[in-house]
């Protein structure tokens, strides 16, 4: 085995007793406490008084009862026993897991910015209001649009909300349309978006390049399509080269294209949606802006729109008056879709993406888009004896690799992904996209080092020979964790969701 | 400055083995007819120093707590955030990881997941919750939904003194979706009178409880109509209630929901924040999201995974039960540790300061001349202070006096254009609520 990388704690706090590491329930010990909170300190009855009978609780709710240090050594713990982008390497294909800069934290955490209470007057808050202006513009460029809401979370949302608006644009016009077309090769939240906005979505197979297969395409268009979703470059590392022949077709048909900014990482700086003949634009500032991903979350997925669509983007809207200099929120839109999140989205997500952004400037911006995709390139070069991909020719961030040829050793993808565990890697993502058997989707990004993709390449070879002549190897994997292969059917057979008091 | 290790030598020897000339080359798939020329226009790059100096300045132009002492609420409430619960939950190996997939290199988060599940079925009287949605107006979404999955109806009845903001999201997500959203309005009290609400063929009926003006509104009776009619009880509830208030389980809910930024979360101008759901076993094939599940591992130890996806996007895709991939977990897991840092009698202790306090500040603030508690009855953490003359003006003159007070209510309901929306936590002194008194008196006195 080569040098390990990087490993976690695996021992940390285990018991003896096999049971495995404790859960926070399992360390409370009554009349144990960590909180220290004022009494009320006020001349007001008592809550017998000022709460009735039927809406007291009993029973306070079993949460823990455990001291601060206690609660400090098991969270500690517990993050021992999590791989992250401060952890080791991390190249989930279509997650462009890179380093989320330190800076970004430490400005989103200022007053001005935390403790900013979303329904304060506008004149309260006009610092926060500037830096969200001054993003949505920078947005606008980077992706060829003019204008844009903040509020989407993440970028389902953000897709959702485009969806809305297409289905609004449309029906403007008294023109019911009822289908998407969406690639097979497109993430799960795209066709789920679709049937949550009302559509019904239209698969569009891809052709022997991995691209959309255009005839395919234009077979499918009619006047009843409302729209196309696209993913460029696509989920299998590939740009779309007929975009505009596409882009042409779909505005024909009076269809409206919607662009998945999901792989924006490898263009940023280099084209624009809004050039190809996007008219839709969704962001993940989670992967393109460096916003740490919190194990599944904060993201913020704004949505970006061309002029034609701009009335009915979500209310409110973000305006400035040159005349005052003063920022406000727009409530008198009443083409709007509506609102879509509680209140402005995720502020402090985009604060980040702000400082990341400022960081970077325009030649920062290009020059990740030139390294995520030499990055990628490079990797795939190194192991193109061993992993043969489908696809010829320069990729863009990320490839899509197969353990097919491992099969006849009966080895599985989910065999080379554990066992790149114990050299110290996270694994790529498996069996997505669809469109490839025994999928392995790789995605390095830009902050990756070149001998930490040297290190990443010779673990792959090395595993390719290992599936060869000790698969079980492969087999055992991983055996550097705390836990191994975990039983998934006997979880989703006998289910357990949540802990018991005995 | 951009975080890319690669030096010039680097550039070179990587090219070389992939078999290029020039970084441009790597983009030769890309009409070059479509690439950019020049440089996006966007402003240029600072360095650490100067980007540190530039966004003090820009968080020194709002009104911060040194300004403004917060009785705002609304959904988004100005709780003691504990310090330990940054401390633990902004860890970096919780931060800057991603959603666990590989299950050995994820035990941290999934393990925080299913106790945050937990956490959330004690507080709300549930059996099981998801790893998290976007915020409050999410999960009553998703909410609506599963009931209209679960009843195979159209039509949810939903309570006006549920949060306005969740009210327009809910129309906005399900508006191309065949349901009615249809609004039962609150009576004089500021509470809806369930007792009198016809709830035949709707999916759901949805109460807030505590409502958004504070109030506490009768789920018991809400879910009864609901059961009556077949239909599912979803309440809309304040999780930080749940030390001194009955739970949405204990009162017939089937579907709990809320904001869960209260736990330990900073208001950060609105998010990013954390919505909670829960609900009963027998609709746990209809839940969206995700859900970690306990079981054991190759060496028959404890361990825990990500389970039932074939719910979700990624495996049922058009047809999964929400469109929902990326979540709000780090912020669930701030919730996890505040939550922690409370226990029981904590939970209770918040609770009680907030309610006494809450009633101090009721019986303060309507002995000023001309004011008064627009809706009387049992409170929460806030109340609707109806006030003489224009309130949102009000709120623009409290902020110059250095409180925060409001929302005013009439952008909702321009009837209560005179109200405004006053929310006081247990970090809200008996000084402080004297203070807003005095600079509410000043203000009128004009």
């Amino acid at each position: 085995m080569t040098k390990t990388q990087g490993s976690l704690e695996r021992s940390a706090g285990t018991r003896n007793d096999g049971a495995g590491f404790p859960l926070v329930f399992e360390l409370s010990r009554k009349g144990r406490r960590a909180w220290s909170l004022p009494e009320a300190k006020v001349d007001a009855p008592g809550l017998d008084e000022l709460v009735p009978e039927r809406f007291r609780r009993s029973e306070p709710p079993a949460l823990p009862e455990i001291s601060e240090r206690d609660l400090v050594r098991h969270y500690t713990r517990l993050s021992q026993r999590n791989w992250a982008i401060d952890v080791g390497a991390y190249p989930l294909g279509s997650c462009s897991m890179k380093y989320n800069p330190k800076i970004a934290e430490e400005v989103a955490a200022m007053p001005g910015f935390a403790a900013l209470h979303p329904l304060a007057p506008d004149d309260a808050v006009q610092g926060a209001l500037e830096l969200l202006g001054t993003l949505q513009e920078a947005l606008c460029e980077a992706t060829g649009m003019d204008a844009i809401t903040m509020q989407p979370a993440a970028g389902a949302q953000g897709e959702l909300t485009g969806l809305l608006i297409m289905r609004a644009f449309h029906e403007a016009k008294g023109d019911a349309r009822r289908r998407v077309i969406i690639p097979d090769s497109a993430h799960g939240t795209n066709p789920a978006s679709v049937s949550l906005a009302g559509y019904e979505a239209v698969e569009v197979r891809s052709d022997e390049r991995g691209l959309v297969d255009v005839e395919a395409l234009l077979d499918v268009l009619d006047e009843n399509v409302a729209g196309l979703m696209l993913t460029n470059p696509n989920t299998l590392g590939l740009f779309e080269r007929d975009i505009v022949r596409i882009a042409t077709a779909v505005h024909e048909v009076g269809g409206l294209l919607y662009y998945d900014g999901a792989n924006f990482n490898s263009i940023v700086g280099v084209v624009r949606p809004g050039d190809m003949g996007f008219d839709i634009v969704h962001l993940n500032l989670h992967k393109t802006f460096a916003t740490p991903h919190g194990g599944g979350g904060p993201g913020s997925g704004p949505l970006a729109v061309s002029e034609r669509l701009a009335r009915f983007l979500p209310a409110p809207v973000l305006v400035y008056d040159k005349g005052a200099e003063r920022w406000g929120w727009d409530h008198d839109r009443p083409d709007s879709i509506g609102r879509i999140h509680s209140f402005h989205g995720n502020f402090g997500i985009n604060v980040r993406a702000y400082a990341y952004l400022r960081s970077l400037g325009p030649e920062g911006l290009r020059r990740v888009a030139e390294r995520a995709v030499l990055n990628a390139n490079y990797l795939r070069a190194l192991i193109a004896d061993a992993w043969p991909t489908k696809y010829p020719g320069i990729c863009m961030h990320e490839f899509v690799a197969s353990a097919k040829p491992l099969k006849q050793h009966g080895v599985r993808a989910m065999d080379v992904a554990k066992r790149l565990i114990d050299f110290g890697y996270h694994p790529p993502t498996v069996y997505f996209p669809l469109v490839v058997e025994e999928a392995l989707m790789v995605e390095p990004t830009e902050t990756e080092s070149k001998e930490t993709i040297d290190g990443l390449a010779d673990a792959l070879n090395q595993i390719a020979r290992e599936a060869k002549e000790h698969p079980e190897l492969l087999h055992d994997a991983p055996v550097t964790t705390p836990v191994r292969r975990p039983d998934e059917a006997r979880a989703a057979r006998r289910l357990t969701v949540r802990w018991t008091p005995d | 400055m951009d975080f890319a290790p690669h030096t010039h030598d680097d550039d070179r020897a990587m090219l070389d083995t992939v078999g290029l000339d020039a970084l441009s080359d790597l983009f030769e798939a890309i009409d070059p007819s479509l690439q950019l020329t020049r440089p996006l226009d966007v402003p240029p790059a600072l360095d650490e120093v100067e980007l540190l100096d530039h966004m003090a300045r820009l968080a020194g132009r709002s009104l911060g707590p040194a300004e403004l002492v917060c009785f705002a609420g609304g959904g988004s409430y100005d709780h003691h955030l504990p310090p330990v619960v940054k401390a633990l939950a902004g860890r970096a190996e919780f931060a800057t990881s991603y959603t666990p997939y590989q299950p050995e290199l994820s035990q941290g988060v999934l393990q925080a997941i299913y106790e945050f599940q937990t956490l959330v079925c004690e507080l709300y009287g549930m059996e099981v919750a998801n790893a998290s949605l976007y915020d409050g107006a999410n999960a009553l979404v998703e909410a609506v939904t599963l009931s209209m999955r679960t009843t195979k109806r159209s039509r949810v009845l939903v309570g006006a003194s549920v949060h306005p903001h969740y009210v327009q999201v809910l129309r906005t997500y399900t508006s191309g979706l065949d349901l009615d959203v249809d609004i039962v309005p609150f009576g004089s009290d500021g509470v809806v009178d369930w007792s009198k609400v016809d709830a035949t063929d709707a999916a759901a009926v949805a109460c807030a409880y505590p409502n958004f003006f504070g109030r506490l509104e009768d789920l018991g009776t809400a879910s009864s109509v609901a059961h009556d009619a077949g239909a599912l009880s979803i309440a809309v509830t304040d999780p930080s209630a749940m030390g001194v208030l009955a739970s949405p389980g204990a009162l017939g809910a089937d579907v709990a929901v809320g904001e869960g930024q209260g736990l330990g979360n900073p208001k950060s101008y609105g998010g990013p924040y954390v919505g909670l759901f829960a609900t009963h076993l027998d609709h746990v094939r209809q839940v969206p999201g995700r859900i970690v599940g306990e079981t054991v591992d190759a060496d028959d130890r404890r361990a825990y995974v990500l389970t039932l996806q074939a719910r979700e996007q990624h495996i049922r895709r058009a047809k999964a039960t929400s469109n929902v991939c990326t979540n709000q977990t780090l912020m669930a897991i701030f919730a996890s540790v505040y939550l922690g840092w409370l226990g029981p009698q904590g939970l209770q202790r918040l609770g009680e300061v907030c309610i006494r306090r809450t009633a101090f500040a009721a019986e303060r603030l309507s002995e000023i001349p001309g004011c008064e508690i627009a809706f009387k009855g049992p409170h929460f953490k806030e109340i609707v202070l109806r006030i003489p003359g224009d309130a949102r003006e009000l709120e623009r003159s409290l902020a110059e006096r250095g409180f925060l007070a409001g929302p005013s209510l009439g952008r909702w309901w321009p009837e209560l254009g005179d109200c405004l929306l006053v929310a006081v936590t247990e970090r809200r002194t008996e000084e402080a609520i004297v203070g807003l008194a005095q600079a509410l008196e000043k203000e009128l006195a004009g």
